[in-house]
C-alpha cells in the first residue's frame, strides 16, 4: 500500500551556490577509499604501497565482520597507505591507470540466483557496504533478514543534488540493483519520492517496490525520517537503506558483472564559481574540480552536505556514501556586537531576527562562523519544531549525556542517525556538538548490546 | 571597531592559561564575547550554524521587560505623588521613581553577576547570560520601598541557593527571580506584605492598600478595572501594568523567546478557577469578597500577569514537553486563584503557584514522556 506522508516540521536552508543541472566530465587521476566513513569498522589492508589493482580488487577488510570486503574504486597503483594518531588507518589512495580494468565478477540475472548467491557477489565485488542498516546506522550485516529496505528517491539537504539528474538513463541498472535486493528481504523495499516535484520515470517505472510520497521540508528527504514514518524500527528489528546510485552500482555489478564505481555529483556552495554535476568514480579528489573554481579567501571544503558532510582539504577525496561537494567561505572573523544588532539581511530559523523582510526566494552565502559560544541548554520547545519523529530529541540527547541506556532505549535510540539531529544542530541556542552526542550515544549503545 | 579589536588581541594572552591574570579568564570572555562575537568556527557536526545565540535570547527577554521598567519607574512616583495629596508633572514622578528604583537594579545586578563571575571562574565555565534576565526581574518583583541590603541580600541567596548548588544556569529548579521574592517575602514579611511598602514615602492622603489586600479582608474594591489594567495603582515596581505586560507578552511570542503555550494556559488556568468560584461563590461563601470576583479582575490585579509573562515562561524552570507546558501553565493559573480565594493568610497567590509548579514541572514531563515510551512500546509487533 503506496503512503502519503506530510512532513510539518523542519525547514529548508536556502543555501546559495545550487548546481547548474549540466554534466561535466573530471578526470581526477586519484581515489582513495576512507575507512573513517564505514562506522566501526576495523579495518585491515590488503595491500601494500605499491600494488597494482584493478577497479573491484579488495583493499581492505573489516576485522570483526571479514566477509565484508572494501574494494578499489578504479584500477591502477596504489599510492598511499595513510594512517594517522595511533596508526588509525585514514585512507588508500589510488592513482588511476589511463585504461579501467576491472575484476571480472561475471554477469547475471539477480532474479534467477539464490540470495546466497546474490549475497556472495555483492560481498565480493565490494557493493555490499552501501547497504546501511538502522539501528545504528553502520553497515548491513549479510546474516539479518531486514524487515524492510528503505530507499530515498530524494535529498532535501542544502543544495543536495537533484537525484533525478544522477539516475538519468540509468532504468535498467537500478531495476537490477531493485531485483538483487529483493532477494535479500523477505519484507518490503520501499523506494520514497517527493510528492509535488517531478519524479524520473526511472523511479516511478520501479517494479519489485512499494513507492511512497513525501511532501514537507528537510528532513523529509532523510531516510530515517521516512522510516520513522512508514515501518519505525523497534527493539530487536533490522531495516536496510541505501541510495538510488548506490542501488544503480549494485545493479551495474549484475548487468555488466564488475564494479563500475561511476557516479554523478554535484558540486555546490556559495564559493563554487561554476557549481554543476561533476560525473567521476567513487572517491575521487575534489582536486581537480576545484582547482581554478572557487572564490578566493579562506574556504572549506566539505565532501557531503553543509548539514551533516566532513570537512576536507582542497585535495582531499569524496567520502563513500556522499554525492555531493559543498564549499563554503570560513566564518574565523569578530563581529562587533553581532548578537545585539538588528540583523538585516541574516537567515535565521529563529523569528528574534527580522527574517520577514528578506523575502521568500532570497539564497544566503552563510559560513562556517558558530555565531555564539557554548552554553548550557536553557531553551526548550525548539528543537521539536525541526524534528518531525516521534521522539523526545532534547530527553533523548540528555539520557545519551549522562549514558543512561535503558532510557536512551526507550526513547528510541534505535531509530535515529546523527544525521537526523542535523538540524537540531544548526538551530540550537546553546551552540552544542549535538550530532557528536548522538554518534558518541549509538556507538554506546552499540557496545552495550553486542 | 579596529582598534579596539587590536586592543582586545593584545591583552588576551593575559588572561589566558599562564597569563597574569588567567584568574579572570571567565570575566574576560565574558566581556570580550558582549563586544564580538567570537571566530569560533564548526570543527564537528554541522558546518553552518544558525545566528541565534543565548546572549540575543536573553537580552530580548530584557528589552520585552524594558517598557514595565520604565513605566514602574512612573508610577511609584505617582502613587507617592499621590499620596501625598500632590500634583506632579510627567517628569517630575519619572524622576522620584527613577531614583527609587534604579539603585535596586544596580545591586540586583552588581551582587548577582558578581556572584555568576566568581561561580563561572571557579567552573572553568563561561558566563550564563541567564542572570541578565534574573536581574531585572528581581527589582520589577519588589516593593518600591524594599531596603537595598535586602536586594543583596535575596539575590545573593537566590543565585547561590537557588542556582548556582544545583550546578548553574540551565540545572536549576526554581526560578532565581522568584527565589528572591521568595525569601524576602518569607524572611521580613513586614516588608514585603501589609498596606504599608507598595508607595514609597507614603503620605497620608490614602491608604497603601492594593486591591489584592483589600479583598483579602473583604473590603470593597476601591480600585477601578481600567486603573488596574493600565497600571495605576500601588504595587511591585513592574507588575501594575498589565497592559505593558502584554505588549511584552506579545513581543515575545512574535520573536519565539517565550512559550506562547505557557503564557495562554496560565492566563486560561486562572480564569477558569475564578469563573467557576464566580458562579458559586452566592451559593456557598457569599460573604468571601475575593470568591464573588469577577474573573477577569484576577487576570489584571497583582502579579497574575507579570507572573504568567515574564516568571512562569522561564524555559530552565517550566516544562519543557509541548505537552507539559499545557498542564504546567493551566495549573499555575489554577494554583494563583486557588491561593488567593481560599488561603486566608497570603492575598496573593501567583509566586507560590510557579513555585509549587516549577518543582512539578520535572513530573509533569516525566508522565509525557512516558506516553511516548509506552507508545512505542506498544509499537513491537506481538509474535504469535
Amino acid at each position: 500500500m503506496s503512503k502519503k506522508i506530510t512532513i510539518k516540521k523542519g525547514f529548508n536552508i536556502p543555501l546559495a551556490g545550487e548546481a547548474e543541472k549540466t554534466i561535466a566530465e573530471v578526470e581526477a587521476g586519484h581515489y582513495a577509499i576512507k575507512p573513517i566513513d564505514f562506522v566501526g569498522v576495523f579495518p585491515k589492508p590488503l595491500v601494500h604501497e605499491g600494488d597494482k589493482v584493478q577497479a573491484g580488487s579488495e583493499l581492505f577488510f573489516d576485522k570483526y565482520r571479514e566477509n565484508i570486503r572494501f574494494t578499489s574504486p578504479v584500477s591502477g597503483t596504489v599510492k598511499e597507505i595513510r594512517r594517522g594518531a595511533k596508526r588509525v588507518l585514514l585512507e588508500i589512495t589510488i592513482e588511476a591507470d589511463g585504461v579501467q580494468e576491472f575484476v571480472d565478477f561475471g554477469k547475471a540475472n539477480p532474479g534467477s540466483l539464490s540470495r546466497e548467491k546474490v549475497e556472495e557477489k555483492m560481498l565480493k565485488s565490494g557493493v555490499w557496504p552501501f547497504i546501511r542498516q538502522r539501528p545504528y546506522s553502520i553497515i548491513a550485516n549479510p546474516a539479518d533478514d531486514p524487515k524492510a529496505i528503505f530507499i530515498s528517491g530524494f535529498d532535501t539537504h542544502p543544495l543536495a543534488p537533484d537525484y533525478n539528474i544522477i539516475v538519468e538513463g540509468q532504468g535498467a541498472a537500478f531495476q537490477t540493483g531493485l531485483d538483487a535486493l529483493k532477494k535479500l528481504t523477505t519484507g518490503i523495499i520501499h523506494l520514497n519520492l517527493q510528492q509535488g516535484a517531478t519524479s524520473s520515470e526511472v523511479f516511478t517505472n520501479a517494479k519489485n517496490v512499494q513507492i511512497n510520497w513525501f511532501a514537507g521540508p528537510h528532513p523529509a528527504g532523510n531516510v530515517g525520517t521516512q522510516i520513522n514514518k512508514i515501518d519505525p524500527v523497534n527493539k530487536g528489528e533490522v531495516v536496510w537503506h541505501l541510495r538510488p546510485q548506490e542501488v544503480i552500482t549494485i545493479g551495474r555489478l549484475f548487468l555488466e558483472g564488475r564494479f563500475n564505481a561511476e557516479r554523478i555529483i554535484a558540486l555546490t556552495g556559495s564559493e563554487v564559481l561554476k557549481p554543476r554535476y561533476i560525473r567521476t568514480r567513487l572517491g575521487a579528489t575534489i582536486a581537480g574540480m576545484v582547482r581554478n573554481n572557487v572564490n578566493a579567501g579562506k574556504v572549506r571544503y566539505i565532501s557531503g552536505n553543509a548539514l551533516t558532510g566532513r570537512m576536507i582539504d582542497s585535495i582531499g577525496f569524496i567520502g563513500f556514501y556522499d554525492s555531493q561537494v559543498t564549499v563554503l567561505p570560513e566564518g574565523d572573523y569578530y563581529e562587533f556586537l553581532g548578537w545585539a544588532l538588528p540583523g538585516f539581511g541574516k537567515f535565521s530559523f529563529s523569528d528574534a531576527f527580522p527574517n520577514f523582510l528578506n523575502g521568500k526566494s532570497k539564497k544566503y552565502q552563510l559560513d562556517t562562523n558558530m555565531h555564539g559560544g557554548h552554553r548550557a541548554f536553557v531553551m526548550t520547545g525548539r528543537m521539536e519544531k525541526v524534528f518531525p519523529f516521534d521522539i523526545y530529541p532534547l530527553q533523548l540527547i540528555k539520557s545519551i549525556m549522562v549514558e543512561d541506556i535503558d532510557e536512551m532505549e526507550k526513547l528510541g535510540i534505535y531509530e535515529v542517525d546523527e544525521e537526523d539531529f542535523a538540524l537540531i544542530e544548526y538551530i540550537d541556542t546553546s551552540k552544542t556538538e549535538i550530532q557528536t552526542i548522538v554518534r558518541q550515544g549509538i556507538d554506546l549503545m552499540r557496545k552495550e548490546m553486542s | 571597531m579596529n582598534g579596539l579589536r587590536k586592543f582586545i588581541d593584545n591583552i588576551k594572552p593575559q588572561f589566558e592559561k599562564g597569563g597574569r591574570f588567567s584568574y579572570l579568564h571567565s570575566t574576560f570572555d565574558a566581556f570580550e564575547t558582549f563586544l564580538f562575537v567570537p571566530n569560533l568556527t564548526t570543527r564537528r557536526g554541522s558546518h553552518i550554524r544558525d545566528y541565534i545565540d543565548m546572549k540575543r535570547t536573553m537580552s530580548f527577554v530584557v528589552i520585552a521587560l524594558i517598557p514595565t521598567l520604565l513605566f514602574g519607574m512612573w508610577n511609584v512616583g505617582f502613587q507617592h505623588f499621590l499620596s501625598m495629596g500632590e500634583s506632579a508633572t510627567l517628569w517630575e514622578n519619572f524622576w522620584f521613581g527613577f531614583v527609587k528604583v534604579l539603585p535596586i537594579v544596580v545591586v540586583s545586578y552588581a551582587v548577582g553577576l558578581g556572584i555568576e563571575f566568581i561561580f563561572a571562574q571557579i567552573r572553568g565555565h563561561e558566563v550564563n547570560e541567564g542572570f541578565l534576565v534574573s536581574g531585572m526581574l528581581i527589582p520589577l518583583v519588589l516593593p518600591p520601598e524594599v531596603p537595598l541590603w535586602m536586594v543583596a541580600l535575596a539575590t545573593a541567596f537566590a543565585v547561590i541557593i537557588g542556582k548556582e548548588v544545583f550546578g548553574g544556569t540551565g540545572m536549576n529548579l526554581l526560578n532565581p527571580a522568584l527565589t528572591a521574592r521568595a525569601f524576602l517575602f518569607f524572611a521580613y514579611p513586614q516588608d514585603m506584605s501589609g498596606d504599608k511598602v507598595w508607595i514609597a514615602e507614603h503620605g497620608d492622603a490614602m491608604s497603601g492598600a492594593t486591591p489584592l489586600g483589600n479583598l483579602l479582608t473583604n473590603q470593597p474594591l476601591t480600585t477601578s478595572a481600567s486603573d488596574m489594567f493600565w497600571g495605576f495603582i500601588p504595587g511591585s515596581i513592574g507588575e501594575t501594568s498589565t497592559f505593558l505586560i502584554l505588549l511584552g507578552a506579545l513581543f515575545l511570542i512574535i520573536t519565539g523567546v517565550g512559550s506562547w503555550r505557557i503564557i495562554v494556559s496560565v492566563f486560561a488556568g486562572g480564569f477558569g478557577l475564578a469563573a467557576l468560584f464566580w458562579a458559586i461563590a452566592p451559593y456557598i461563601a457569599p460573604d468571601n469578597a475575593y470568591m464573588a470576583l469577577q474573573p477577569w479582575y484576577h487576570l489584571i490585579m497583582g502579579g497574575f500577569a507579570f507572573g504568567a509573562v515574564y516568571m512562569a515562561t522561564d524555559p530552565v524552570t517550566a516544562s519543557q514537553t509541548n505537552r507539559g507546558k499545557w498542564i504546567y501553565g493551566v495549573l499555575i493559573g489554577v494554583m494563583a486563584v486557588l491561593i488567593r480565594v481560599l488561603n486566608p493568610a497570603y492575598p496573593e497567590g501567583m509566586m507560590l503557584a510557579i513555585l509549587l509548579l516549577n518543582v512539578f514541572a520535572p513530573l509533569i514531563d516525566h508522565y509525557v514522556v512516558e506516553g511516548n515510551i509506552k507508545k512505542r512500546l506498544k509499537r513491537i509487533p506481538v509474535k504469535a
